[in-house]
């Protein structure tokens, strides 16, 4: 089981010319594998996401899934975005049971399952609850539990924590961590958040902007389940982000007046020049 | 009234012959005749512009060529006020019950229809989405996503449909019917008897609002507590 990206690229028309938002992607990803895509803003890994998953169409070269061409959305690739995308209609207990649902699984069945994901998000309490009544992360909570109901190998997620508070955030990112320890799924997880890539993945893939394309990848060989306050993270971070700051610079470059630049840190730029802290 | 002499009695009825008058048709059997005759009516032509409503709503949202090249006719057509129909309904259905029922039902056909297919192309698209990674697609994703997500705009569209309906019964019932509320109104222009107008035009705004707020109301109450919208 495993998902493969081969010769991927992706343009867009505008008026005046052609955008091309990812250039020959060739990327696989296996089995119960973590997989974090990093990029600056606009540098089409949503875009590669949602080809993935079969919500967009690509302008060339194809993705195969479990050994056959991705051809559109389905339930073996779900995917989880920045906004739960919960039905408002459904308490919270017929949301989590939505895809169980449409795959026919009988009522009884379904609802002891959905019971099972709920408790792994610690949210039994709120099972009949309308969506209106949650905070926005036990929103994403209830849309993991949706997620993971579904038995998929292959769990996409785009961003679902860019728009929780820091501790929220933190609180998910190390029960998703845990949830992966437990269910090994393979995880495709789009971020602009380095820490969190770090946290969680074991590979991390940086993607260069216009055209869009694969710059680095990097292993992350770390023992879990990690804390976000070990300091082998923020070394590891402070490597990805000095790949990383170059492209958000060129896209900043792009995006602002001509006479913006960045300013280097004189002192603490360089991972390698660190006097041996952290030995 | 009588003594300031302001108006004439027959320009504008006072409380009192309005409410005797009242009276008097439900006694004598005259309201509740009309009324049933009114009901029976409105009821066949609403289901009716209902069951076309939705069909053509569907079918404006399903397939791009009839949005491209029906929409502006049909929205041409709901300008039209649904009694300039009814010499042609006549002509084709004679001066029966059915012409009535027509002008009631492309009365307020347009109107759902137009609802149904903005209701449904204003959902929110991140819904679709999530259902089609979810496995949901053609019928299912419309029955278990798109339907629920417009929903709110299909109740609106269906209560404004119920008003321009209880208009087009009321102006066909003034024109061509024996038996009714419009008609009873009628009767009272005919024998200059305004207040017996007067009566049959309050019950026909009771009748309007109660229809609106128990029935559509509650369901729009429902709705909005489900969904949040009314904790702004």
């Amino acid at each position: 089981m495993s998902v493969v990206v081969e010769n991927l690229s992706k343009s867009f028309i505008t008026k005046n010319d052609k955008i091309n938002t990812l250039d020959n992607i060739n990327v696989e990803f296996h089995k119960g594998e973590f997989v974090c895509i990093l990029g600056p803003s606009g540098c089409g890994k949503s875009t590669l996401l949602n080809i993935i998953a079969g919500l967009e169409k690509e302008t060339a070269g194809r993705v195969i899934c479990n050994g056959k061409e991705v051809k559109g959305a389905g339930p073996d690739r779900v995917v989880m975005f920045q906004e739960s995308a919960l039905f408002p209609w459904l308490k919270v207990i017929d949301n989590v049971e939505f895809g169980m649902k449409l795959a026919g699984i009988p009522k009884d069945e379904r609802r002891e399952k959905a019971i099972k994901y709920l408790k792994m998000v610690h949210l039994t309490r709120f099972q009949d609850s309308y969506i209106h009544e949650l905070s926005g992360g036990m929103r994403q909570r209830v849309a993991l539990a949706r997620a993971l109901t579904l038995d998929s190998e292959i769990l996409l997620m785009d961003e679902p924590f860019a728009a929780l508070d820091s501790q929220t955030k933190n609180l998910l990112q190390l029960e998703l961590q845990q949830i992966w320890l437990e269910t090994r799924k393979n995880i495709i997880f789009v971020t602009h958040n380095v820490e969190e890539a770090v946290l969680l993945a074991d590979r991390v893939i940086v993607m260069s902007a216009n055209p869009g394309t694969i710059k680095k990848e990097f292993h992350i060989q770390l023992a879990r389940p990690r804390q976000p306050e070990n300091i082998d993270l923020a070394y590891l971070a402070a490597d990805i982000m000095k790949e990383l700051k170059e492209e958000v610079e060129k896209v900043a470059k792009a995006e602002f007046d001509t006479d913006w630049t960045s300013k280097k840190d004189p002192i603490l730029s360089d991972s390698d020049s660190n006097m041996g802290t952290g030995i | 009234m009588d003594w300031l002499r302001l108006w004439k009695p027959y320009i504008f009825p006072s409380p009192i012959a309005v409410f005797t008058t009242l009276w008097s048709l439900i006694l004598d059997g005259t309201m509740s005749i009309a009324v049933l005759a009114s009901a029976k009516r409105i009821f066949l032509g609403y289901i009716l512009s209902i069951i076309i409503g939705i069909v053509v709503g569907l079918a404006i949202v399903r397939f791009k060529y009839l949005d491209e090249n029906v929409s502006p006719l049909i929205l041409g057509l709901q300008t039209l006020p649904s009694i300039c129909w009814l010499p042609f309904s006549i002509l084709w259905f004679g001066l029966n019950e059915s012409a009535i029922i027509f002008v009631i039902t492309i009365g307020s056909t347009f109107a759902v229809s137009i609802a149904i297919e903005s209701g449904m192309k204003n959902i929110n698209p991140l819904f679709v989405r999530a259902a089609k990674t979810m496995g949901a697609k053609g019928f299912s994703l419309y029955w278990n996503v798109i339907i629920p997500a417009s929903l709110p705009s299909i109740i609106s569209g269906l209560k404004q449909g119920w008003s321009f309906a209880w208009r087009a019964l009321m102006a066909g019932e003034m024109i061509s019917a024996t038996k009714g509320l419009g008609q009873v109104l009628m009767v009272g222009r005919d024998l200059a008897d305004i207040s017996q107008v007067m009566a049959i035009m309050i019950v026909i705004v009771v009748l309007g609002v109660a229809v609106d707020k128990l029935i559509f109301g509650k369901v729009e109450i429902n709705i909005r507590q489900k969904w949040g919208l009314d904790k702004a």
